[in-house]
């Protein structure tokens, strides 16, 4: 079984996608295997009716999952009473955490709304993800040049909310492995294998970081699923280390959740 | 499936010999059911390598560990457009009178539409020898001496006769596969991108699954994801077959036979 802690639902702006409809992305997910995916919305990565975002990832969960998906809302603090689509997000759409694109909403993590954000988070007790990029930047379209999340400030921030829960999605291509490391240090803080490269990249990477803070993200349907599969088969993990990745260590952050 | 992988380097894989790191791969290569790679480029950092002892020590390097796994390896030629005539004696010394069996992957130092490339051009028609050549389309521009599939396409127009495959068919490639499209004898490599959703399908759509080749560019990339553009495809199973092994086993047929080695 796999806890997928990376999917994303709706349209990529720049393409179309096979199993960019909820039908289609459940489905593909329950022939991988997945039991649960937590998904956000590519909507939530340009739109700025953050609200309509949210309420319709949380009916595709609902109408299309069976359980299978579980919805995060996005949230862009740069927007007016953000801290309403938060509410809404925890009290209104249940949801268990929320997903972040500070560089495609133009904050930069030492800003101080990034850890106003944060810290409310972390009193509605709401998981929250990070997508560090959504593409990589040799390949974006000319007129939509988007760099990467500068990650330097990160720990402080995370140091500024003791009791957050916070997954960075998106983030291997860019950080080293010493500033990982040193996030991951900062708090109670996770990161997936969506875009860890290399020749057996996340048995490598379980190396420089604890294994407990590694979860299976597939990044589907931007990235074929079977990358994040494949990943596992080719890490040379033992059984019990590849049932953490895929399923045990992300249950456990769920359910540490009220 | 019998996977062929036509894009690795020792670089990036653990070890301190060549024999070390291929047998890295090997491990590797066996967790994800890959049968056979083409080795090039050996393990330096440097990207412009100069004087030509430093490509010596590169092809040398790749030898030792293609010898050391005889079935699970072959090599391939690292050469330079702006080296012709030294470029001809490691094509002698490595090919016609050595083990490898592919020149590529290209990278250093010149573009490949540059006259430098027409005597290795030639010198591969003649031989009935493949060329990978590294290109790239990058957002924001390529580095100076750096390919692009445009490059290869002239290459290839001037010599109709050639086989070359586009190392990353532009790393965009949306618009990587449109510019070789027209350009028969010019191949889509699916090396060294992320693993986007709808390459392979764009791919075969627009040029065939015939000209489709796998490479994974590891040690810098994984198998896993450069296999899963191909596996998580949806195209029939038959054109996978070609993609992940069978292109690359009838490119290299004539030069496998004239080695007398197992296709």
């Amino acid at each position: 079984m796999i806890v997928d802690t990376n999917v994303y639902l709706s349209h990529w702006p720049f393409r179309r996608l096979e199993g960019d409809e909820p039908a289609g992305l459940a489905a593909k997910l329950r022939q991988r295997n997945v039991e649960q995916a937590w998904a956000g919305s590519f909507d939530g990565v340009l739109h700025r009716d953050m609200a309509g975002v949210n309420i319709r990832v949380a009916q595709a969960c609902r109408a299309y999952g069976q359980g299978l998906l579980v919805p995060f809302g996005s949230i862009n603090p740069k927007l007016p009473d953000w801290q309403e689509d938060v509410r809404r997000c925890q009290e209104v759409h249940k949801m268990p955490g929320i997903r972040l694109h500070p560089n495609y909403h133009g904050y930069s993590l030492d800003d101080p709304v990034f850890g106003e954000l944060l810290r409310l988070a972390t009193a509605r007790r709401l998981i929250v993800q990070l997508a560090g990029c959504m593409e990589d930047e040799r390949t974006q379209h000319p007129l939509m040049r988007v760099a990467p999340v500068d990650t330097a400030p990160l720990a402080e921030a995370v140091k500024t909310a003791p009791s957050l829960r916070l997954e960075l999605l998106n983030c291997a291509s860019h950080m080293s492995a010493e500033e990982s490391r040193a996030v991951l240090a900062a708090g109670d803080v996770y990161t997936e294998i969506s875009m860890v490269e290399g020749v057996a990249g996340v048995g490598r990477l379980v190396r420089d970081i604890p294994l407990s803070r590694l979860l299976f993200g597939s990044y589907y349907p931007f990235f074929d699923f079977e990358s994040a599969l494949l990943k596992m088969q080719e890490s040379g993990l033992d059984e019990s280390s590849q049932k953490a990745i895929c399923e045990d260590n992300a249950r456990r952050l769920m359910k540490r959740l009220p | 499936m019998r996977i062929w992988d036509q894009h690795a380097h020792l670089g990036s894989v653990p070890g301190d010999t060549p024999e070390e790191r291929m047998a890295f791969l090997v491990k590797c290569m066996d967790r994800v059911g890959v049968e056979r790679l083409i080795l090039s480029q050996g393990y330096s950092d440097d990207r412009h390598p100069n004087p030509p002892e430093q490509f010596r020590l590169e092809n040398d390097r790749v030898m030792q560990a293609v010898k050391a796994f005889p079935g699970r390896a072959y090599g391939s030629v690292y050469l330079t457009a702006a080296l012709p005539d030294f470029s001809l004696q490691e094509l002698n010394r490595c090919i016609g009178d050595g083990p490898m069996v592919m020149i590529g992957e290209i990278e250093a130092d010149a573009r490949c539409n540059v006259a430098g490339m027409d005597p290795i051009a030639g010198w591969a028609v003649a031989n009935e020898v493949v060329i990978l050549q590294h290109e790239w389309l990058k957002n924001g521009g390529n580095e100076p001496g750096e390919s692009s599939p445009f490059d290869v396409v002239e290459l290839a127009q001037r010599h109709p006769k050639l086989q070359i495959v586009c190392a990353h068919t532009g790393g965009n490639w949306e618009l990587g596969i449109r510019a070789i499209r027209a350009t028969k004898n010019v191949y889509c490599g699916l090396a060294g991108s992320d693993p986007t959703a709808g390459y392979v399908e764009m791919a075969v759509r627009e040029l065939g699954a015939r000209r489709v080749v796998f490479g994974s560019d590891v040690g810098g990339r994984s198998f896993a994801s450069q296999i899963a553009k191909v596996e998580g495809a949806n195209i029939p199973e038959a054109d996978k077959k070609l993609i992940l092994g069978g292109n690359l086993r009838r490119l290299l047929t004539p030069m496998l036979r004239k080695k007398g080695y197992r296709v």
